[in-house]
């Protein structure tokens, strides 16, 4: 992908072929050299005897940088440039690929990227690193003590080689079970604010190959007529109108009938054609609610005692602590549906290669899904099944939900072809934002009891909503004694200290499909969380900060959160706003980091108002590239506030309401007139980034709209008492 | 119907039936893939093309409106001194993440430094409007823009 490196590479191969040095895991899944990619099928690194260096990248990218993460571990490990490394990402295959905080399952998800691959991939760099030394130290007759790699040059003790020399030698060498890891004093990448990511300039000149630019020879294009509201199935269809569309090929009721597969020449066809079919449906079984209902229900269970007592919290002694408190701080809250809606629609490609074997091309979040769920359609082995993986046009979740959805409707598809040609399955935007898949519409109901002195003496803490991970394949992961972790996560686990807490579950009915959406549970928790610590600072006289400050007095994790909340409020001018302006302030962990993030807003509630600066501060462990994580904090930040400002996916009697941006209006560039991120120097080990600038981000806003003496306890605000400039 | 664009400084003869928006002409008939199908509405600018040097959606724009105008795409960019000095900013400052967008928000930019070779910030915020990112990339955009103007001025 580094076109200099591409073509020197050519050039030199042309001149001289060679070995090549394979390092990753073996059969057994030890750390192994080789010098043929069948004995090391799925390497971590390969590196010819020219020199050109390639990481494999287990981790698809949706922007949040592991192509630039996991390239700069093995990079620094071995002893090379960030100029000197290209990137592929990785096939599909579990055992190797697997996301080792996922078990035997290949995936992106949990801002894990960086995490689980932080000690394998700096491993795979030090032990190709091993092996050069090694075969050099040999040919020189010095020893391996005296050798080191950097910039691609291996030398020592007077010798000096491009390491590409050592190749063919280093492939016969095991490097040991584990290499020498680089000590912090010796890294030249990690952690340094000037490495660029290497996605950069193919992303800037249109040369970019996203799945929705897959042009495979011969292809058809497929669009899916879905039924309209959830649940309904096909009856039959009319396909006369589509048959006056040039460029049409054939209409088909999918197995699952939720839908009509429309087959085209080209992208405009299919969509002429699929606007011109008549579908017969049959609607009931299909979901016929509206959103007041779903709220309703969501509401009335918070009224209830809740069925999942999470904690295993003594609820009356809790109840008697809240009741009994000088002064009691109450509210409820309600979050709607939230869709992703990634910039690059969905879609996908398969194509049977003349072996028989099935080719996937995806911008595949998690490959194990659709790998598993291919091998049940096509009744093939998984080895005959290949995934390719794309770059994804954004994700923040959607591209992986338990029923590798899309990927089944275009096997589905291609399976009612002769599969001579290739399909390309394609969504269009009105497909993704009403394509099912939302965050859960989720209330909290909370009340925290206070002391004459301002201090907390009870939390009691409902949720109810739909659970994402119940009837999933992922149900053994992260349910325990029936509480879906993902609906109360943040509530529960916060480092907070807080006296005689009580935090109950109800799940609700199924509404409508429902998964993960950037930083999952915490969207919610993560606002309840702060709003009511600043209500309960604000009922004691209290500043904001001070007051959470004394719930974060001792223990690590509470001095790594309340560093954040120094940090973000000493870099955000907290209590010094600009004249005429106002201020928020929010801290929240998820995903491994801590983030605290100061809002600054201007004007008014009756003229609008206009968010002039977010200040964040940032914790997660060891910064492998500091500038992508900025990068994923300020985005985080415009998404969490984005969807918080304005959006919101509404049921009409089962049919979403919303269909385009138009009317899911993404943040746009005015709406945010700066942001700046602090990240925390550390030697913890790396955690989360993708997804922890996202929580903190609403609440704040939320907090700096208090102070105008509006409390937003119901999002989208703009429906909710808040006018933007 | 057969007709003949100007694009990228050459000719091509394509066929496609009018009304058929100039996007999947670009895409699917020329294979270029540079400019993004985002929205099919003209609300998010991933497909913004140059007609005549001047940015439009190609989305909204019809095969049978464009065939004397002379097109110009992401493709090309690093050959006009404007679109070279936007990606030089875009690089420098990594503004991408998932980057789906950036070919339509670079695009925009060369539109707006053509215009106003010194823009504003507010000057920038309010000609990129129309350019949305989910991965709210904007804070960079924001700045590549500026760094681009002052990589032209130098």
């Amino acid at each position: 992908m580094n076109t200099k490196l591409s073509r020197r590479g050519f050039l030199k191969t042309a001149a001289a072929a060679g070995a090549v040095l394979y390092v990753g895991t073996n059969a057994n899944g030890a750390m192994a050299a080789s010098s043929s990619s069948d004995a090391m099928l799925n390497p971590f690194v390969k590196i010819d005897s020219n020199g050109n260096v390639v990481a494999i990248v287990k981790h698809f990218e949706k922007g949040q940088g592991p192509a630039t993460g996991l390239t700069s571990l093995i990079a620094e490990e071995l002893g090379v440039r960030m100029d000197q490394i290209d990137y592929e990402f990785a096939p599909s295959d579990p055992n190797v690929y697997n996301n080792t905080l996922f078990g035997p399952f290949q995936g992106t998800g949990g801002s894990t990227a960086v995490s689980n691959s932080w000690v394998q991939y700096r491993t795979a760099g030090a032990g190709a690193r091993e092996v050069l030394i090694r075969a050099a130290a040999e040919a020189w007759g010095v020893e391996t003590t005296a050798l080191d790699i950097q910039g691609g040059v291996i030398s020592g003790s007077s010798n000096s080689a491009p390491l590409g020399e050592f190749v063919a030698a280093a492939s016969a060498l095991a490097p040991s079970e584990s290499p020498r890891l680089r000590d912090p004093s010796e890294w030249k990448i990690i952690g340094n604010e000037a490495t660029r990511r290497k996605d950069s300039p193919i992303k800037v000149n249109g040369t970019a190959k996203f799945a929705m630019d897959v042009q495979l020879e011969n292809q058809m294009v497929v669009m899916v007529k879905r039924t309209p509201q959830q649940g309904g199935k096909v009856i039959g269809f009319d396909d006369t109108g589509s048959k006056d569309v040039k460029g049409f090929t054939m209409a088909q009721t999918l197995p699952t009938k939720h839908g009509v597969a429309v087959y085209a020449e080209n992208t405009w066809a299919a969509m002429q054609a699929r606007e011109a079919l008549n579908v017969d449906w049959d609607m009931s079984a299909a979901e016929t609610r509206s959103s007041q209902e779903i709220r309703d229900e969501i509401l009335a269970a918070l009224d209830n005692a809740p069925v999942y007592n999470v904690n295993k919290a003594d609820q009356s002694a809790v109840t008697a602590a809240v009741e009994g408190a000088a002064t009691i701080v109450e509210k409820t809250f309600y979050f709607p549906l939230l869709a992703h809606a990634p910039m690059e629609p969905l879609n996908c490609t398969i194509e049977q290669t003349a072996d028989g074997d099935i080719v996937l091309h995806d911008g595949a979040q998690m490959p194990t899904g659709p790998h598993m769920a291919y091998q049940q359609i096509f009744g093939l082995p998984g080895e005959k099944i290949h995934i390719k993986t794309m770059l994804a046009g954004g994700s923040f979740g959607r591209r992986a939900t338990p029923d590798a959805d899309y990927q089944v409707e275009a096997a589905l598809a291609f399976s009612m072809t002769d599969r001579s040609r290739p399909v390309k399955l394609v969504w269009d935007r009105e497909d993704d934002i009403r394509g099912g898949y939302y965050r859960p519409a989720v209330g909290h109901k909370v009340r925290v009891g206070m002391d004459a002195d301002g201090k907390i003496v009870g939390w009691e803490h409902q949720v109810a909503g739909q659970s994402i991970m119940k009837g999933t394949a992922f149900e053994a992961f992260a349910v325990r004694d029936g509480v879906d972790h993902s609906t109360v996560e943040g509530v529960t686990e916060n480092p907070y200290i807080i006296p005689s807490m009580a935090i109950g579950l109800t799940d609700t009915e199924k509404a409508t499909s429902v998964l993960w959406w950037r930083s999952v549970g915490h969207t919610h928790t993560g606002y309840v969380m702060e709003v009511m610590m600043d209500m309960a600072a604000k009922a004691a006289g209290i500043d904001p900060v001070v007051f959470r400050l004394a719930y974060l007095a001792s223990g690590k994790d509470q001095q790594r959160k309340a560093a954040v909340l120094r940090l973000a409020a000493e870099k955000g001018n907290w209590g010094k706003p600009a004249d005429g302006n106002v201020q928020g302030i929010a801290v929240h962990k998820s995903f491994g980091s801590y983030v605290a993030e100061v809002v600054e807003i201007s004007g008014n509630l009756d003229d609008g108002i206009q968010i002039e600066k977010v200040t964040a501060a940032v914790d997660c462990g060891i910064a492998v590239n500091p500038d992508v994580i900025k990068a994923q904090v300020e985005g985080g930040i415009g998404y969490g506030i984005g969807h918080a400002m304005r959006d919101q996916i509404t049921l009409d009697q089962g049919s979403v309401e919303q269909s385009n941006f138009p009317d899911y209006e993404p943040l746009r560039i005015s709406d945010i007139k700066s942001i700046e991120t602090h990240i925390i120097s550390s030697t913890e080990a790396p955690t989360g980034i993708g997804e922890p600038g996202t929580p903190p981000s609403a609440p704040a806003l939320a907090n700096a709209i208090a102070q105008l003496d509006l409390r937003v306890s119901e999002l989208p605000m703009n429906e909710n008492g808040v006018a933007f400039a | 119907m057969a007709l003949t664009l100007k694009l990228n400084g050459q000719s091509h003869s394509v066929e496609a039936e009018p009304g058929t928006p100039l996007l999947w002409v670009i895409r699917d008939e020329l294979k270029l893939t540079g400019t993004k199908f985002g929205c099919g509405v003209a609300s998010c600018g991933a497909c913004t093309v140059h007609l005549n040097g001047e940015p439009v959606r190609s989305c909204q724009t019809y095969i049978e409106d464009v065939e004397d105008a002379e097109i110009t795409t992401i493709e090309v960019m690093d050959q006009d001194k404007i679109g070279a000095a936007v990606q030089q900013a875009w690089i420098e400052l990594d503004v991408v993440q998932c980057g789906y967008c950036q070919s339509g928000q670079i695009m925009n930019a060369v539109g707006l430094l053509r215009e106003n070779a010194k823009p504003t910030a507010e000057e920038v915020d309010e000609y990129m409007y129309g350019n949305a990112c989910r991965c709210a990339t904007y804070q960079r955009i924001r700045a590549g823009v500026l760094r681009a103007s002052e990589i032209l001025e130098a």
